[in-house]
């Protein structure tokens, strides 16, 4: 057990690539927690996709014992956080564990609007922040410039900023005596009653839920009954222990302490994260601040390309489900794309990875309709429906008024394309706040905009028109009323609900111009002519025709060649077998999928 | 021509020799063809002789036709030693129609003459077009007056029957270029002419040629260009009686109204195709082993397809329904008609049904038509007919 006083919990807050997973590597190495034989790159990262996008999904935990150069032995906690914000519950989970988090910047790249993003959730979670400058060793290193963007941003003395290099281990040690002189050790009382906060949990083939807590008063001992505040469960302490990084158990864990519980829970649905756990014999009157459950942001329809894998499909999101509790769906049915589900995501990255995820470990070929957002939307009754799917919104008629979310929107740029960003975010309905130089070169810009502009196309025109050099990120703000409708796509005069979508009115005849000329050039031609309409309601925003096919024949039967002329007419006729029907209409389902494409022609 | 006369050739004999020499190779064709090979001409023309001594007597026949390649590339003497082994094998019909293909490059005078002593009654020209900017783009080493004087010489040594091939729809060919086409060709007074839309067959230069960027056939073009053949060819008494081809009263091409007509068929020569005794098969493509399988005394098949049971009703109605006066009753017909497919087709105007007959009337849309038929499920009840000639 050790002192109170002694204890150092931290996490890590850097923008992809900027070398968190590195630090932490050369972190575990210095403190003796891997030897060198065991050393991987990323070893925290367990997730190939993590490793391999260098992000990291899941928060880690691992407990360091260090010999600070005053002579004593320190424990120290790294709490791993999820960099992106997409997982913004989860880093702030995190955060809550922690007393400090050190800010890491690329010397040459110098601070991206997650780093900011991230910043500003420790510095509101009261975090003392370190901020260190990594890369030192790269030719392209300004850490000066870098480290003026850092006091811009939270403040504080350029001289103060820990310069190193986590590849070469320059100037590590240094950064952990400023982390044992400066974060505070924690303050809970380990005499009061039990509260611990669960900040993040995973699923165990063997052993059922694993949560990550850190323990804030009393003691949390092996062989407790537990009860769970939010839930209102009660389990057992089956295991209690830390990670070094590797699993040991512990009989108990102090106050300030971070570890991991084992209750024998199979089902993560009934641990949440974020959940205060207290003794359920004695147990705390207050719950510890902020639990929430976590609320997706975009929605978006998955089908299996071949209708057969659709029990695939659902085994596959049950899985992921296991260790990702915020992943959400409910069966859908589409008359163009057959049996699939409408899934809720945190946020385009989260949106991503789960389907890579799917179709890459679970060998599943999908297709995903164009991402949407929650809608509010306020019935005659004064009622306020949530809808999730384009599909759902009711008549202009049946309904008194839409909201959408908005998102508080920080980019940071080169000051060169503060135009065009702008421009950019005008035609997407976004609302400037502040512009904020963070040096001469570089400029924070703030927006208030629609989440339903940034998931259709935002992210791929701000890379295009700022040659990648300005960065992006988003918080949810508030509901916002706007004159929106739903554009729907007839084939033949029959919706097809795969492209209707929820958008504003200034946008729909784009919209129908858009996908009734892509759907023209991707259907084949018919018997008959077939209308390709957008229609808001009743009213027709644009039309064009696939023309009827007028020669389909093969000129020649040649020297009583019948058998060649039959096998090739056969093997066309089992392709149009795989066709959908919309109507009378038969569409290769590449049509569908290539329509739903977006980025090609925008 | 009426349904009873076609249908009557579902009983008649043909026989189908291949020629597969020619003097150069079009871009477009994807035939068994060869150029530069005229040394090899002899020893193929002894293993065909060979090959219908090992296939043996059958019937007499109603038709032979000499397709390529370019029959007419090879010297006339050797094709009368065909016709002659035809003669001596299954004996030809008085009235039997000997059709060969020509090109209008090399036809003389006295080349006719030679032919119609070796007992070729009827000659099909691969004319393509009387557009020489067109024959260019072909690939075709003759003009347009080379045509012109080939017909000539072909009637003045006594050819009673003459067709002429045309190609349209050719990248670069204007509405204009092809309207002369089809007037000059009926100026000649044919009796026969085939119209077939330039196709892009896969391992053909020109697919090369698509494939890295060159025009491509446009379809509704083409459909112009068929609809316009249409209109005009009847004013030279030239009839549509097929998909692609129009003749003049009486003078339909035998040998095709048989395949049509679900007739049997022998074949020989490389590449060729036959049905017979309820069996569709094919000769071995390639020249070389064609003859070296005839010389070693095996038959030179290659492939076979047995047409039976309900097969046989689809296959009636598949080769049948290229001729515009569709096929009789049947089966097949109830069957389509009661598909939603069929429905539609009827519908839209593509097929009608009239005094039991089921036609196409948009020909351009065949194979739309073909592909239901290939899909059809004998109707409820439907019992696989004994064959009582063999009890």
């Amino acid at each position: 057990m050790t002192n109170q006083s002694r204890i150092r919990n931290f996490s890590i807050i850097a923008h992809i690539d900027h070398g968190k997973s590195t630090l932490a590597d050369r972190l575990l190495e210095l403190t003796g927690a891997v030897s060198e034989r065991d050393m991987r790159e990323q070893i925290l990262d367990t997730m190939d996709l993590e490793r391999e996008r260098g992000i990291t999904i899941k928060a880690q935990t691992v407990r360091l014992s260090y010999r600070g150069a005053d002579g004593h032995d320190y424990e120290l906690n790294l709490i791993d956080t999820p960099g992106h914000v997409d997982f913004s519950y989860e880093v702030s989970r995190s955060l809550a564990a922690c007393e400090g988090a050190l800010l890491l910047v690329d010397a040459a790249q110098g601070v991206q609007a997650q780093t900011l993003a991230n910043a500003y959730l420790a510095v509101d979670a009261g975090l003392e922040v370190i901020p260190a400058i990594n890369k030192i060793d790269l030719i392209a290193a300004d850490p000066d410039r870098v480290a003026g963007e850092i006091t811009n941003v939270i403040g504080g003395s350029s001289d103060d900023i820990v310069r190193i290099s986590a590849k070469t281990g320059e100037g590590v040690t240094g950064l952990l005596e400023r982390l044992v002189e400066q974060v505070p050790p924690p303050a809970g009382d380990p005499d009061a009653p039990l509260r611990a906060l669960v900040f993040d949990s995973y699923y165990d083939a063997y052993r059922g839920v694993v949560c990550y807590v850190r323990v804030v008063d009393g003691r949390l001992r092996s062989g407790f009954r537990l009860k769970f505040i939010a839930t209102g469960e009660t389990h057992d302490a089956a295991e209690v222990g830390i990670l070094t990084p590797s699993a040991k158990p512990v009989g108990a864990l102090e106050a300030g302490e971070v570890g991991y519980l084992i209750t024998g829970v199979k089902e993560i649905d009934r641990i949440k994260v974020g959940d205060t756990l207290t003794d359920a014999a004695s147990p705390a009157r207050d719950p510890l601040p902020g639990y929430a459950e976590p609320k997706p942001m975009v929605f978006s329809g998955l089908f299996p390309t071949d209708g057969d894998d659709f029990e695939r499909l659902r085994e596959a999101l049950e899985k992921l489900r296991l260790n990702d509790g915020s992943l959400m769906w409910e069966a859908e049915t589409s008359r163009a794309l057959g049996f699939g589900f409408r899934v809720g995501f945190l946020g385009l990255l989260h949106m991503e990875i789960v389907r890579e995820r799917l179709e890459r470990e679970y060998d599943l070929d999908l297709v995903a309709t164009a991402p949407s957002v929650a809608y509010r939307v306020t019935l005659p009754d004064g009622s306020i429906r949530e809808i999730k799917s384009p599909q759902d919104l009711p008549d202009p008629g049946s309904r008194v008024g839409v909201s959408e979310p908005y998102v508080r929107a920080m980019i940071l740029t080169p000051t060169e394309y503060v135009g065009p960003i702008m421009e950019l975010v005008t035609t997407k309905r976004g609302e400037m706040g502040n512009m904020s130089y963070l040096s001469p070169e570089r400029v924070e810009l703030d927006y208030q905009i629609p989440l339903a502009e940034i998931v259709f196309d935002f992210f791929d025109l701000l890379k295009s028109r700022t040659k990648g050099y300005a960065s992006l990120d988003y918080e949810p703000a508030d509901y916002r009323t706007a004159d929106l409708v739903k554009v729907d796509i007839l084939l033949n005069g029959q919706p097809v609900d795969a492209f209707s979508a929820v958008l504003h009115r200034d946008k729909a005849a784009d919209y129908g111009k858009t996908m009734t000329g892509r759907l023209r050039s991707l259907i084949p031609r018919q018997m008959f002519d077939v209308p390709i309409q957008a229609a808001i309601g009743g009213k027709i925003i644009s039309r064009e025709t696939v023309k009827a096919k007028r020669k389909d024949v093969i000129a020649k039967c040649y020297g009583g060649d019948v058998t060649r002329k039959k096998k090739l007419l056969t093997k066309q006729k089992e392709g149009k077998k795989r066709m959908k029907m919309v109507g009378s209409v038969e569409v290769p389902q590449e049509a569908f999928v290539a329509a739903l494409r977006v980025d090609d022609d925008t | 021509m009426n349904s009873t006369d076609v249908d009557i050739h579902a009983s008649k004999a043909a026989a189908y020799v291949h020629v597969p020499f020619c003097s150069a190779v079009c871009p477009y064709c994807d035939f068994a063809v060869v150029a530069g090979a005229d040394d090899r001409i002899e020893r193929y023309i002894d293993a065909v002789v060979a090959e219908i001594g090992q296939a043996g007597p059958w019937r007499v026949l109603d038709a032979v036709y000499f397709g390529g390649g370019t029959p007419s590339h090879v010297s006339p003497h050797f094709l009368g030693l065909v016709l002659g082994a035809l003669q001596a094998c299954h004996g030809i019909a008085d009235d039997a129609e000997i059709s060969l293909e020509a090109n209008p490059e090399d036809f003389s005078e006295q080349r006719a003459d030679a032919l119609l002593t070796a007992g070729f009654n009827r000659v099909s020209f691969g004319a393509q077009s009387f557009d020489d900017t067109v024959l260019a783009r072909l690939g075709r080493r003759h003009r347009a007056e080379d045509i012109e004087g080939s017909v000539d010489n072909a009637r003045r040594a006594g050819f009673g029957n003459i067709s002429l091939d045309l190609i349209f729809g050719t990248p670069g060919e204007s509405e204009r270029s092809w309207e002369g086409s089809l007037q000059r060709a009926v100026d000649l007074l044919p009796d026969h002419v085939s119209c077939y839309a330039l196709t892009v067959e896969p391992g053909t230069p020109l697919h090369r040629e698509v494939k890295a960027g060159a025009d491509a056939p446009d379809p509704d073009v083409q459909a112009d260009r068929y609809e316009l053949a249409e209109r005009l060819l009847p004013s030279g008494g030239l009839e549509r009686y097929e998909v692609s081809n129009w003749s003049r009263a009486g003078q339909e091409c035998k040998y095709n109204l048989v395949v049509w007509a679900q007739g049997e068929y022998e074949a020989y020569g490389n590449g060729a195709h036959r049905f017979l005794n309820g069996v569709r098969s094919h000769n071995v493509r390639r020249l070389d082993a064609y003859v070296d399988r005839v010389e070693g005394g095996m038959r030179p098949i290659a492939g076979a397809d047995p047409i039976d049971g309900w097969d046989v009703e689809v296959d009636r109605l598949f080769v049948g329904l290229r001729r515009s006066a569709g096929v009789g009753p049947g089966p097949g017909v109830e069957s389509l008609l009661q598909t939603s497919g069929g429905q539609m087709l009827l519908r839209e105007g593509i097929i009608e049904v009239a005094e039991g007959r089921l036609m196409v009337r948009r020909p351009l849309l065949t194979d739309e038509v073909h592909r239901q038929v290939l899909d059809l499920d004998p109707p409820q009840g439907w019992v696989e007919p004994t064959n009582t000639d063999n009890l």
